[in-house]
């Protein structure tokens, strides 16, 4: 368990933060450019004072200002990855990766070869660090925080100060070091889509205080989230099993609550954990069983709640059995379809439209 | 007129080398000390320690002379003490001169290492601390190295002025042939007797020579620096 509760007062700001999430795994810390986030990040590494609070890490207590407990930044055992990447200009890519690692105390639980191999960067260690490009330098920067050995790796907006295609060239590792090293991460973001892709566990940041939290499937559907991605980026996010790929159709099946959705053919095994992004805007709501349609996935649910959302749109929450979506649909059909909590429904979605968004989104987890 | 200096000439060249180096020596690590507390720390009367090691840029040299005689002379506070404790006289000798040089050169090796000092991006500081490096480690690993540049630039402005400096040094250690007579004191000296012109011009080119190739040293150091820190 990583858990933080921390005030810290700097002139008209304020901090106060308050979070726990499960360990290993990638809690997100998620809000508005300027919410506070890296002062949090500050905080939690130890590079500022908090003015009151307690960070505990699974059975390490890194500050405690009542029992008057402060480990300091060096001996806190937390790689950081700051949004740039500040390599030591004076050393050599192998010279910066050993930095961490010399000062590091046993047990290792990584070694220079397995991050080189992980972040793609064992051909530039002789290099020096300003001829490397951004994505590269940040591929080091993670690398050098790794092989320190830490007890946690807190990313400050690591791909911030990455352009579009930088970004999705470092992205993909850091799912892999998420899937293949049991190393706790917590992930500061004001992107959606990174977090979507990285996280577990979701905090929801405003104005300096966490507003909200919990498992990012949990999360995907609160009210606080909606208000900070906006309408357009609003969807359930929900767990599936992958199930045989289809013989006769040649799409892979995917088990989500009591229902199931045929996606483009997938690189996943039967049985994967799979999560799936269902974007509101893109689901359509029937009221009877929908035929000759060339729609391929047709889940069953309920509905539990219809929400009035801003410029004449209700968005509706299904229950398809364990899960919940949500669809956005006009005002206008809401009252033609009489719909209303407890009436049963069937959510469609084309498996083109699931796989337009899939890019990473839907993603398996070990 | 012969281009070729005497031995006593040569033993000036010596002596001022000498006493240059000592004093750089002597300054190098306290200016370091000084720089960094003038860059790094918020403390009560800092404005007051940064004028105060200015000083010697403004005053005239041979009051500052004055005040090491009134300090380190043998009757002075510093100077009586350090003869009866640990037997080290620093008037009339080139050691003497050497603390002279090095407090007038202090102010130009503080002011190239606070600017240097004040280029170092502190985030550096702050990875190599997240990486688990104290506070001495990160000085030596990453603040010091990344300074070196302006540190060896100051100790080579240093060294120069070192060499050239008169008033402080002729007020406080003498003008003692082979020990405190440095290339400008004998210089000096040649201009006051009949006939010395030639071993003046002699004198003057040397100095002249010295100093040229220590300003195009630091330059060619001071690039091949940036060019591997890839600047």
């Amino acid at each position: 368990m990583f858990s933080v509760a921390v005030k810290k007062r700097r002139g008209s700001f304020e901090l106060n933060a308050q979070f726990e999430s499960p360990t290993p795994g990638v809690v997100a810390l998620f809000g508005r450019s300027g919410c506070g986030k890296s002062t949090l990040v500050q905080v939690i590494a130890g590079l500022l004072d908090a003015d009151v609070g307690r960070i505990a890490l699974d059975d390490s207590l890194l500050l405690d200002t009542a029992a008057q407990v402060n480990v300091p930044a060096e001996r806190r055992r937390i790689g950081v990855v700051f949004q740039d990447p500040r390599l030591f200009p004076h050393m050599s890519v192998a010279a910066n990766l050993d930095y961490g690692r010399k000062r590091a105390a046993p047990p290792f639980f990584v070694t220079l070869d397995a991050v080189a191999d992980l972040l793609g960067i064992g051909h530039l260690m002789d290099r020096r660090t300003h001829q490397l490009s951004g994505g590269e330098q940040q591929r080091v920067a993670i690398g050098r925080a790794l092989l320190s050995q830490p007890h946690l790796l807190l990313l400050d907006e690591p791909l911030a100060s990455l352009d579009a295609a930088r970004r999705s060239e470092v992205l993909p590792y850091l799912e892999s070091l998420r899937d293949q090293l049991a190393v706790p991460m917590a992930y500061v973001s004001h992107d959606f889509d990174e977090v979507l892709r990285l996280a577990t566990h979701l905090v929801l940041m405003d104005a300096g205080r966490t507003i909200a939290q919990g498992e990012l499937t949990a999360m995907s559907l609160n009210a606080e989230l909606r208000s900070i991605i906006g309408p357009e980026a609003v969807g359930a996010i929900i767990e599936g099993t992958v199930l045989d790929p289809d013989g006769l159709s040649g799409l892979t099946r995917i088990r989500v609550g009591r229902g199931e959705l045929k996606v483009e053919p997938l690189q996943a095994a039967v049985g994967a954990k799979l999560r799936v992004q269902l974007l509101a805007r893109d689901l359509i709501v029937a009221t009877s069983a929908p035929r000759d349609l060339s729609v391929r996935n047709v889940i069953e649910g309920v509905v539990t709640q219809l929400v009035n959302d801003s410029g004449g749109s209700d968005l509706v929450s299904i229950d398809i059995g364990g899960a919940l979506i949500m669809a956005r649909i006009t005002c206008a059909a809401t009252r033609e379809l009489l719909l209303a909590p407890g009436r049963p429904v069937w959510a469609l979605v084309k498996s083109v439209s699931l796989r337009g968004h899939l890019g990473g989104l839907l993603h398996a987890r070990a | 007129m012969t281009m070729w200096p005497s031995a006593d000439e040569f033993a000036a060249l010596h002596l001022s080398l000498s006493v240059a180096l000592r004093s750089v020596l002597f300054s190098l690590p306290i200016a370091l000390l000084f720089a960094w507390l003038l860059t790094r720390r918020r403390f009560l009367g800092r404005t007051l320690l940064d004028a105060f090691v200015h000083l010697p840029l403004v005053l005239p040299p041979v009051m500052v002379g004055y005040v090491l005689l009134l300090l380190f002379g043998s009757r002075g506070p510093v100077g009586g003490w350090l003869q009866r404790e640990l037997g080290i006289q620093l008037i009339f000798t080139r050691n003497g001169a050497a603390l002279a040089t090095a407090v007038m050169s202090f102010p130009l090796m503080v002011r190239a290492m606070r600017l240097s000092l004040e280029s170092v991006e502190r985030g550096l500081e702050d990875a190599a601390r997240t990486l688990g490096a104290g506070a001495l480690d990160r000085f030596a690993t990453v603040t010091l190295p990344l300074m070196l540049p302006g540190v060896l630039a100051g100790a080579i402005t240093a060294f120069s002025a070192a060499l050239g400096e008169f008033g402080a040094v002729i007020t406080f250690v003498s003008n003692i042939p082979g020990e405190t007579r440095t290339l400008p004191l004998a210089l000096y000296t040649a201009l006051q007797v009949p006939g010395g012109e030639h071993a003046a011009a002699r004198l003057a080119l040397m100095s002249f020579m010295l100093g040229m190739s220590g300003l195009l040293l630091s330059e060619w150091f001071a690039r091949r620096v940036r060019r591997l820190l890839g600047r």
